[in-house]
């Protein structure tokens, strides 16, 4: 066949038959117009009598007010915690895995609200946090409820106790299911909690502070309070926490690694990630390209463990950038409100401007820029699919966290090179292997520097499944229970 | 090089995962097709239709029965479309074609020996022959399944070449029935061996298998489909066939075409359903919403 004619060919995904509108219903949620703290069991104002407004990324519309705590604020619910941790310590395991218990459970009977919450402050499709995030997160307080009463036997031959009082910040791109990441395991080993969700989405760790109050849980058991960086600042600094669990970018957390040097504050840290998600010539090459799309694309990209640096066996190469390109195109980018949707907005305006920062830079930088052709809305904050082809290890687009729906590829010939390029990176959070072999599988996933590895599927996430990072993706983990440890001192 | 009637190289078939499948069929179905989108689904859907009976009981009065039905859906909502075509034995054609005449409803006659394709290669060119004779526009012949799970693939694609010379004019769909392929690899390999061997279409299955069409095979050999127009420039058909009965899951198959391989496949030149009773279950939603209300079964023919 002669190269003219076959350039000709190729899939029209434009068609005459197009989806309506599906909008999910929105009528069924309350918001109240403004929120305050939640301290020792009540919405409490604050000391700084400062509001600052939450939007919604999809339209730039404001939603709500939300309090902004200070100093004197933290201060304040960290002394709640304190009180209420002498009594929650000591009341038995079982009937503290019975509050938990019934947080999932209204959880559950209210997912609704949450995921139309959810997506309407953050920008994620109503698809994923109806199917992912909101499932997900009851089923971390399902999961570590159950733990409560069997810390003997998940430790065995220790006596594991709590540490006290932990301080929890929570990064934007999953706010309930990371609120839930952090509460369940830390009330599980029978500590308090003073939490503080990021302040461009903090209207479902709100919303769990009601379910929380609604729960009957005791008084100052779990504190949530809103800010930005300074409140968060405010509760690394306090003398009286005993754990700090922080997920959110490495340039933070390396602030709070050192602001807690010299002190006997537990740390966790859970922060960026440039994965390597790698297809070898014999892996399900329509299945990988899916998974491909699913890593990349899943949550705008805003994903810790995002699959953001294809590496792409060359004898295959072609044909995964084809089916990449063809299925870009089926991908409907718009309203997160819409249940077709599969792309929702970026969270914030700040990230929009990083991520199209990065994809100036890649252009720069000479690797070759390709976009999906859908349209985006004119109003609220949208990336198109991005691709980046013919990247490499020395390009910055390769080596730095974008957070978006921005994917590099790279090729490669031989497994010793596709292993040195996937771990020579700053950071190690997750990897993807897709090949058919299982003994490639194994070889593979135990060279890899990167706290979780997927084979032939990706981002798969379960409670019991323990989540963190090797190198500049931080330390400790979370899930399973590994991820009960950091709350418990033997 | 000439892919015409060789053997394809199996070094390029990919593997599948059927779990991969799965998790990308689930996806289709979460698409919420409503309003505007939904009747114009509907119609298209009704407009693919293979109307089908393929019983021993068969006779000329059932037939002609049918064929009534095919070109007259319900006649009490104007502005529907025929079914695509009526899919009968080869001894029916001859009725099929006399009764649908002037309707634009095609015959499609299955033939080899279906359903279980165990004959001589002579009769099932025979019977080829006999159907297109009669006036069949299609022919839906089955694989022969013994001979692919032995390994004997050649034997398959000879088969295949040879009903295919036999068929003359008419559009040939190649039916794996893939009931009895047992594993997706089977089915990829099939979808290859059958475009190959000069396909027009390829299809699920004959109705007489459980399972029947699923979405996951369906998807397989839609994404064979893909691979080979990209190869050879040829568009083939797909035709799933047996077990969809709602409209629903018939929307759920479109959804899952217009994202696999767009929308130039959306007619049916290129896609049908081969069903009995999808139909009147389309006409049902059809008249819900004209009317706002459902309607009992009995305001719609049973032919």
């Amino acid at each position: 066949m002669s190269k003219k004619q076959e350039n000709k060919i190729g899939l029209d995904f434009k068609t005459d038959w197009a989806y309506a509108p599906a909008p999910e219903d929105t009528k069924h949620i309350t918001l109240q117009k403004q929120y305050d703290l939640f301290i020792d069991g009540k919405f409490v104002k604050p000391n700084s009598k400062k509001y600052f407004d939450t939007i919604n990324p999809a339209t730039e519309q404001k939603i709500a007010e939300v309090a902004e705590a200070d100093e004197k604020d933290v201060d304040k619910a960290v002394k709640a915690a304190r009180k209420a941790f002498e009594k929650w310590s000591k009341i038995s395991a079982k009937e503290r895995g019975k509050y938990i218990y019934r947080i999932a459970r209204l959880m559950q009977e209210r997912a609704r609200e949450f995921a139309v919450i959810e997506t309407m402050n953050g920008g994620k499709c109503i698809r994923e946090s109806r199917d992912i995030d909101v499932p997900l997160a009851a089923n971390h307080f399902f999961y570590n409820a159950g733990w409560a009463d069997k810390l003997e036997y998940a430790f065995p031959n220790r006596i594991p106790q709590p540490l006290g009082v932990a301080g929890q910040i929570i990064p934007w791109n999953f706010p309930l299911l990371m609120a839930a990441w952090k509460i369940a395991p830390a009330l599980a080993a029978g500590n308090t909690v003073v939490l503080k969700p990021a302040e461009t989405t903090s209207l479902t760790a709100l919303k769990l502070a009601e379910l929380i109050r609604d729960s009957g849980l005791p008084d100052g058991v779990v504190n949530i309070i809103t800010g930005a960086g300074k409140t968060g600042a405010a509760m690394v600094n306090h003398p009286d926490i005993n754990k700090i669990a922080f997920t959110g970018s490495t340039d933070v957390g390396k602030m709070i690694q050192k602001s807690i040097a010299g002190t006997d504050k537990k740390l966790t840290l859970e922060l960026g990630g440039k994965a390597a998600n790698i297809i070898f010539e014999d892996a399900p090459i329509d299945q990988a390209v899916e998974g491909v799309i699913n890593g990349i694309f899943f949550n705008q990209g805003h994903v810790c463990c995002a699959g953001s640096r294809l590496f792409v066996q060359e004898s295959i190469a072609d044909i995964v950038i084809r089916k990449l390109k063809d299925r870009m195109e089926s991908l409907i980018v718009g309203d997160p409100m819409d249940k077709n949707t599969d792309i929702g907005a970026i969270n914030s305006k700040e990230q929009l401007l990083k991520i199209q920062e990065y994809i100036k830079i890649g252009k720069n930088e000479g690797a070759d820029f390709y976009q999906s052709s859908c349209t985006i809305p004119s109003k609220g904050y949208f990336c198109r699919p991005t691709l980046f082809l013919n990247a490499s290890q020395s390009h910055r687009i390769v080596q730095e966290e974008i957070f978006g729906p921005v994917l590099t590829i790279q090729t490669f010939r031989t497994i010793e090179e596709v292993i040195e390029k996937a771990n020579n990176i700053a950071y190690g959070l997750s990897a993807g292997i897709w090949t058919d072999k299982g003994s490639k599988i194994f070889n593979i996933s135990s060279k890899m520097r990167a706290g979780v590895v997927w084979a032939n599927t990706y981002n798969k996430f379960d409670p019991a499944s323990p989540f963190g990072g090797y190198k500049e993706s931080g330390f400790g983990r979370e899930g399973g229970l590994h991820g009960l440890m950091p709350y418990l001192k033997f | 090089m000439s892919t015409k009637n060789s053997l394809p190289d199996f070094r390029n078939t990919p593997i599948i995962d059927q779990v991969g499948v799965e998790e990308r069929v689930a996806r289709f179905t979460t698409r919420s097709i409503k309003k505007s989108s939904k009747m114009q689904g509907l119609k298209m859907i009704l407009n693919m239709i293979d109307l089908t009976t393929l019983e021993g009981k068969d006779t000329e009065g059932k037939v002609k029965q049918m064929c009534f039905k095919a070109a007259h859906l319900h006649d009490i909502i104007p502005g529907l479309p025929t079914v695509a075509a009526v899919c009968v034995y080869p001894t029916m054609v001859k009725t099929a074609k006399d009764a649908l005449k002037g309707t634009g409803v095609k015959v499609a006659s299955v033939s080899t020996a279906f359903p279980s394709g165990q004959s001589t290669r002579e009769v099932k060119i025979a019977d080829t022959k006999f159907a297109v004779e009669n006036g069949a526009d299609e022919i839906d012949m089955v694989i022969s399944r013994g001979e692919f799970l032995k390994g004997n693939y050649e034997y398959v694609f000879d088969e295949i070449v040879a009903i295919k010379a036999a068929c003359g004019s008419a559009r040939l769909k190649v039916i794996f029935e893939t009931g009895e392929l047992s594993t997706l690899d089977n089915v990829r390999k099939a979808s290859d061996i059958a475009m190959y061997a000069g396909a027009d279409f390829i299809k699920t299955s004959t109705g007489k298998i459980s399972p029947a069409a699923t979405m996951p095979v369906t998807l397989v050999m839609l994404e064979a489909i893909r691979d080979y127009y990209y190869k050879t420039g040829r568009m083939v058909g797909m035709k799933p066939a047996g077990g969809i009965s709602t409209s629903k899951a018939a929307i759920h198959y479109l959804v899952m075409v217009k994202e696999t391989l767009g929308g130039a496949w959306l007619s049916n030149e290129w896609f049908r359903f081969g069903a009995s009773s999808l139909a009147n279950d389309v006409l049902m939603q059809i008249a819900k919403e004209t009317s706002g209300v459902y309607q009992s079964l009995d305001y719609f023919s049973k032919d």
